[in-house]
């Protein structure tokens, strides 16, 4: 098997007995890159020098026989919005195609201690705001598993670049489902950690009470060694919780026996695409036959979380957005008549159309005169939804639902219609609402052959539940070892 | 719940910054309608008596000199180092004698 084919823990253990170096590693994934990023297109800035440089610092304390961590000479990429220093971070936005961080976000300075091996920085819808990552003003990514479709969004590039084997993992962050949702639609493992484990120091602002930073991998035990560098509480994000964090690899344990499953009904719907609800419901099967408990819950309030997310989301955008006014940095109108014209000449050259809906959905909720009607009746509604998952987690300890209603679309399939892309975050922003962690597993693939996720939600701070289910789900299975045939050679 | 109207577009994109040409603005008014037509759902459901959540984890208030180690306190009031001036500007569009630049707002007359 190719090196850049391998898991982190894997190389890991080649990197220790140094049957390979880290610069070979780096070599082989820039030869992968090479080879299917012209077709996949996931990464809007590469950082080869940098990686070359990292990995010869990883080989040397390899070779020093130093105890190296389990994500030395292990290249990553980063979703472009989280700052890397003196790396371009553009947030896939034009008005930010020239900004160069001063400073590391957290999570950098994190994998950094790591000894961890930047190969560059992926596409995503401007300002993490989309489905699909068709609204990056850069470049349309393909799904490698048919590169007609999408990758998902907003972490559409993360997911893909996994996917295609141009990285051995990556960052992404997740709002409404911008991790979990590209995971499944790639076929990767994605997962979005309790709200507040892991510090927002750094990751560009979309909707500061729901932005997360999570992890893509290749399978469970990556995905543990990744939260296990990035969580903790940090001075520098007064929102990061101040909470233990546990050696996540303990909870890999292949055992369910004794573990209660709730399945919410609400998720069932017809809406959801049949061959996707077969193979959830055989993993679910799966799960019960090794020894888990698999009882139905209510979750009331589901179907009420996307009217709630597109208040609450845009309405903190728009705060957050306010920012980019061509003073400070990035993009800035030449020819203004003065300060105010200035400001809307830099902001409606600079965002592209989704941010700018976005932009103007959240400043109406927040008006005068429509506030009470609209935010806080958004704000109520988290209230109950909330509240539905705190009467489940009461008796069960982890939630299975798919992941996405559909497998990946078709590329252009929903840009004309803004609330149809709007729908495809239906089964993952219920659990963003409340703050859960949860993780997006391959789960098999539709008779088309793309990839079907499975979605398994914790109670707040209760990745371990998680983690553990999904370990077991995966050693028990075969799902996460499929790999996409790029068409290299077709369209792209 | 209200709809919003060409008017109200104007408005909302004032308030934003924004600005849009007419067929924009007619684009974005009949979009905006669909969307909030849309969020009309939430109001299928009594709330009256519901608490808003801003947040998830409950958040003691900001007191300057409450106890230490107590969660979400203000931090110690200590000089730090901030970072130098030319990385704070290197992004600036328009950097002027150690200043960001913008242009004239206050009349000379």
């Amino acid at each position: 098997m190719p090196l850049y084919e391998l898991t982190a823990h894997a190389l890991h253990e080649k990197l220790k007995a140094r049957e390979i170096t880290a610069q070979e590693l780096t070599e082989a994934v820039y030869e992968r890159i090479a080879e299917v990023e012209p077709h996949v297109k996931g990464y809007l800035t590469l950082t080869k020098d940098i990686a070359l440089e990292q990995a010869s610092r990883a080989d040397e304390g390899f070779q020093n026989g130093d105890e190296m961590p389990p994500l030395a000479g292990i290249p990553i990429a980063i979703k472009d919005v989280i700052c890397t220093k003196n790396v371009r971070t553009t947030c896939g936005s034009k008005i930010l195609e020239n900004f160069v961080p001063p400073y590391n976000a957290t999570v950098m300075t994190k994998l950094h201690a790591q000894g961890v091996v930047m190969v560059g920085k992926t596409n995503m819808d401007e300002f993490a705001m989309g489905s699909s990552t068709e609204n990056s003003a850069y470049q349309i990514t393909h799904n490698p598993w048919d590169l007609d479709t999408i990758p998902g969004g907003s972490s559409g590039g993360s997911a893909a670049v996994v996917s295609a084997d141009t990285a051995v993992c990556s960052l992404g962050s997740d709002t409404g489902g911008s991790i979990r949702q590209p995971a499944a639609l790639c076929g990767v493992v994605g997962m979005k950690p309790t709200y507040g484990r892991v510090s927002r120091y750094g990751l560009v602002a979309f909707a500061s009470s729901l932005d997360q930073i999570g992890p893509f991998t290749k399978d469970v035990t990556d995905c543990a060694l990744l939260l296990n560098a990035i969580c903790g509480s940090d001075a520098r994000d007064a929102t990061s919780v101040d909470a233990p964090v546990p050696d996540f690899t303990q909870c890999l344990i292949n055992d369910v026996e004794g573990l209660k499953i709730g399945v919410p009904k609400e998720y069932f719907t017809p809406a959801l695409d049949a061959d996707i609800a077969d193979n959830v419901h055989a993993a679910i099967a799966v799960l019960e036959g090794l020894g888990a408990t698999v009882e139905e819950v209510s979750l009331p309030h589901t179907e009420y979380a996307i009217a709630t997310y597109y208040i609450i989301a845009p309405a903190e955008a728009s705060a957050n957005l306010a920012r980019y006014d061509g003073v400070r940095y990035g993009y800035r109108n030449e020819n203004p008549e003065d300060l105010i014209s200035m400001y809307k000449k830099t902001r409606s050259e600079g965002f592209g159309e989704e941010v700018k809906r976005r932009i103007m959905l959240g400043t109406f909720a927040l008006s005068a005169g429509y506030q009470d009607a609209y935010y806080k009746k958004a704000q109520k509604v988290r209230t109950l939804i909330k509240s539905d998952f705190d009467a489940a987690f009461e008796k069960v300890d982890v939630i299975a639902t798919p992941t996405s209603p559909t497998p990946a679309f078709k590329i252009g399939e929903r840009t004309a219609d803004p609330l149809q892309m709007y729908l495809s975050d239906v089964m993952t922003t219920p659990a963003s609402h409340a703050g859960l962690p949860g993780i997006s597993i391959p789960c098999g693939l539709v008779k088309s052959g793309l990839p079907v996720g499975l979605q398994l939600l914790g109670a707040p701070f209760a990745e371990e539940n998680v983690l553990r289910v999904a370990y077991t789900f995966e050693q028990n299975t075969e799902h996460h070892q499929q790999k996409p045939q790029i068409q290299t050679n077709g369209v792209g | 719940m209200a709809t919003i109207t060409i008017d109200g577009v104007r408005h909302v994109a004032n308030l934003a910054r924004l600005e849009f040409n007419d067929e924009e603005t007619a684009h974005f008014t009949e979009q905006l309608a669909r969307i909030l037509d849309y969020i009309g759902k939430l109001n299928e459901l009594e709330t009256d008596d519901v608490p808003p959540t801003s947040h998830i984890h409950p958040h003691q208030i900001f007191i300057l000199g409450s106890e230490e180690g107590a969660p979400h306190v203000a931090k110690p009031d200590a000089v730090k180092p901030s970072y130098p001036i030319e990385e704070v500007l290197a992004n600036a569009p328009e950097p002027e004698e150690g200043y960001f630049g913008v242009p004239r707002v206050v009349d000379r007359g």
